[in-house]
């Protein structure tokens, strides 16, 4: 097997000692270098910590460092022989809800963190909602600091019964629960000699094991987005047209019947054609080159899709919104959606409710505010071909894009076309 | 064949950079690719040439020269550019000293006063797209920089007010004056690179794999011997089997004693390192714990 890659977000508070295990795992793995750690003790000693503070391996910018704070999204990078890992690290104070859609939007997998002698509190519940409303495949529960419960393996059974009810309630499927004590290293890299109750795997270990190569729906009908046409125009190849796109998913084969939306009209694929030479067959994230038996009109914003299992053609939607911007949302309000490659005008018909993620309760609302997440309804200036996001988290997703300004408000994710 | 689970960690980066620069092709109206002949621009410019191909590469290359550079890397620069048929702009640092726009502090470093030109040449070629090679994994400030990097006017950067970005859809809208910097090797590490490079047969300046050359030492780096960096009284000059990790300005890039002379033996070299390519090289980002944070705010890529 090729050695691939898994991109993981971890969420936590400041507290669970997040940055200190992404910190542990970096080093214990040995992708921390001699200068970034020197720096890092340098730091440490001159703001009088009694240990080298891991932390600021991850914390980079000027005010974080000041402030002891993680303030955005920040992107780690490590590999084992087996495998590359790309970390989202999610901070869990201001901006949470925004923060961490945002790093689970990629992920095949979070980690989500608990202080031992804290164990299931409200913070967790909004992480494991979250996880399950972005779709994350796959879920590790580190039950952190278990040095400061005497490593009581009945502390860490309570806490993963705990868990279990709420992974169920919010759609979690797969989770695997590790017990662990980032700050000396216990279960990070390598296992700990503490726990003898436990004989599961060390965090990387497991990060190493997860298959995600089923979670990218290469087993789903074909969606392939046309991002750009190519037409050289030369004098080698003065007819050539060919529709540029990454697979959403599923597998597109030379021969396949497919039909083009909005537009609705069939075709067969010709040719699936790559600057390294001719494929049979594309998958989900491979980013190709199209040909089409038929001359059709096709442009950016259009979908080549398995004609036998097309997606919904709509105009009209429902979906959850996470709300990023400081102007809340209401009914009536209109705004561009970025849906794969087409970007339409779109108004707000309905606003219904707000999920409370720590509750999970919802409750009717006038209007929805930063970081608050809601169901919504939504009229399009034009069709889009859109699938479930449960089914599909590139074709059911969607970013709210304000039409003055260009920022990004919100990001859309589809329950029903 | 390829299967689901035939896609190689190299394969999943190659597919996502293409990806963002066909965004870019298909969202604006003049991009621009900035090209050094450093390794990470040679990557870029190769994804480019996949992602486009078989039509030609449809913006031009920008290299912002600081008038100290290593002659194999310019000569590689204008040999690269005439084989893909692409257009290439230099804009020169010396050209905004003369003009008064930058102040030279004697014997210091060019780097800092990159900056200005480059945001001349961004007005002068009314680019609202400009692709950086800039990775992550290089330095701390850069590890919170998106793929789509939006600048106002002045070309700043707001680490504190960036936009979320989700799933594979990158919003690059902007008003008539900002525009957007695009880092399509964002999830790249040295190691990616220079696996890429093996892989794909890429050929980089000779300066990058191993070879004699008149060095000395300063501040813990072995900087080359050339018009823009003399060994002052007391530094000694030896000839050493050096390479460079990185080629930016001559006179603050240092090289590094090494015997790799092949992509497969930097490759060995790379996974055992335990020096950042940046600390290890690079003077101009030993400044200060936010060196290079602080060069970000005021425009530079």
């Amino acid at each position: 097997m090729a050695h691939d890659l898994l991109r993981f977000a971890t969420a936590g508070s400041v507290d669970d000692g997040k940055s200190t295990l992404i910190g542990r795992l970096l080093y214990d793995s040995k992708s921390v270098f001699q200068d970034q750690l020197e720096s890092v003790e340098r730091t440490s000693s001159d703001r009088g910590d009694d240990y080298t503070n891991l932390a600021l391996l991850t914390d980079g910018l000027r005010a974080e460092r000041e402030q002891g704070i993680t303030i955005d999204v920040a992107y780690r990078y490590f590999s084992t022989p087996v495998r590359s890992f790309i970390v989202a690290d999610t901070p869990g104070h201001v901006q949470y809800t925004r923060n961490m859609v945002t790093g689970a939007s990629t992920a095949d997998l979070a980690l989500v963190l608990v202080d031992a002698r804290k164990g299931v509190i409200e913070q967790t519940r909004r992480h494991a909602a979250l996880s399950g409303l972005l779709g994350v495949p796959h879920v590790v529960l580190a039950v952190n600091k278990m040095d400061l419960v005497e490593f009581d393996e009945a502390v860490y059974d309570a806490i993963v019964t705990d868990f279990a009810d709420v992974a169920r309630s919010v759609g979690l499927t797969d989770v695997a629960a590790i017990p662990m004590a980032a700050l000396q290293g216990d279960n990070v890299v390598h296992r700990s000699d503490e726990m003898h109750w436990y004989d599961g795997p060390a965090l990387l270990e497991h990060l190493e094991q997860v298959s995600v190569a089923r979670d990218h729906g290469e087993a789903r009908p074909a969606r392939f987005p046309v991002q750009y046409v190519i037409r050289p125009m030369s004098t080698e190849r003065p007819d050539y047209r060919g529709y540029a796109g990454t697979v959403a998913s599923g597998t597109l084969r030379v021969g396949d019947e497919v039909v083009v939306l909005p537009s609705g009209r069939t075709t067969t694929v010709a040719g699936i054609d790559t600057a390294d030479g001719e494929l049979e067959q594309a998958v989900a994230r491979q980013a190709v080159t199209v040909r089409l038996a038929d001359e059709l009109d096709v442009s950016r914003g259009d979908a080549i899709c398995s004609a036998a299992e097309p997606p919904q053609v709509v105009s009209t939607l429902e979906a959850t919104v996470c709300w990023m911007a400081d102007a809340p949302l209401r009914a009536g309000a209109r705004v561009l959606v970025k849906h794969t490659t087409r970007t339409v005008k779109a108004m707000v018909t309905g606003l219904h409710d707000r999920l409370d993620v720590t509750t999970l309760e919802r409750e009717p609302v006038d209007a929805l505010g930063l970081n608050d997440l809601g169901r919504v309804s939504l009229r399009t200036a034009a069709p889009l071909a859109v699938d479930a996001y449960a089914d599909d988290r590139t074709t059911g997703a969607f970013l709210v894009v304000d039409e003055v300004t260009g920022a990004t408000l919100g990001a859309g994710m589809v329950s029903r076309a | 064949m390829t299967t689901a689970t035939g896609l190689s960690q190299l394969d999943l980066l190659e597919a996502e950079g293409v990806h963002v620069m066909r965004e870019v092709a298909a969202e604006f109206e003049r991009p621009a690719l900035l090209f050094s002949g450093g390794k990470d621009s040679i990557v870029m410019l190769h994804l480019a040439q996949k992602a486009f191909w078989p039509a030609r590469i449809p913006f031009p290359l920008v290299h912002v020269d600081t008038g100290h550079n290593f002659d194999e890397v310019l000569a590689f620069r204008d040999r690269r550019a005439g084989e893909l048929g692409a257009r290439l702009v230099v804009a020169k640092v010396q050209d905004d000293i003369d003009a008064g726009r930058v102040r030279e502090v004697p014997g210091g470093l060019r780097n800092p006063l990159q900056t200005t030109t480059l945001l001349r040449a961004i007005e002068e070629g009314r680019y609202d797209a400009v692709f950086g090679g800039a990775r992550r994994d290089e330095e701390k400030a850069r590890a919170k920089e998106r793929f789509f990097s939006f600048r106002d006017a002045f070309g700043q950067w707001d680490p504190k007010n960036q936009r979320p970005e989700l799933w594979n859809l990158y919003n690059g809208r902007h008003a008539p004056g900002e525009h957007i910097r695009v880092f399509p090797l964002s999830n790249w590490t040295e190691l990616d690179i220079w696996q890429y490079i093996a892989r794909e047969r890429i050929e980089v300046p000779s300066i990058y794999y191993a070879h004699e050359r008149e060095v000395f030492e300063r501040d813990g780096m072995l900087l080359g011997v050339t018009p823009h960096s003399l060994p002052r009284d007391g530094e000694d000059v030896s000839t050493r089997v050096v390479r460079y990790r990185t080629v930016g300005d001559a006179s603050c890039t240092g090289a590094v004693a090494s015997p790799a002379r092949t992509p497969e033996e930097v490759v060995e070299e790379v996974s055992v390192t335990r020096l950042t390519e940046r600390g290890a090289t690079r003077a101009d980002d030993r400044a200060s714990e936010a060196a290079m944070e602080d060069r970000k705010k005021e425009g530079y890529f």
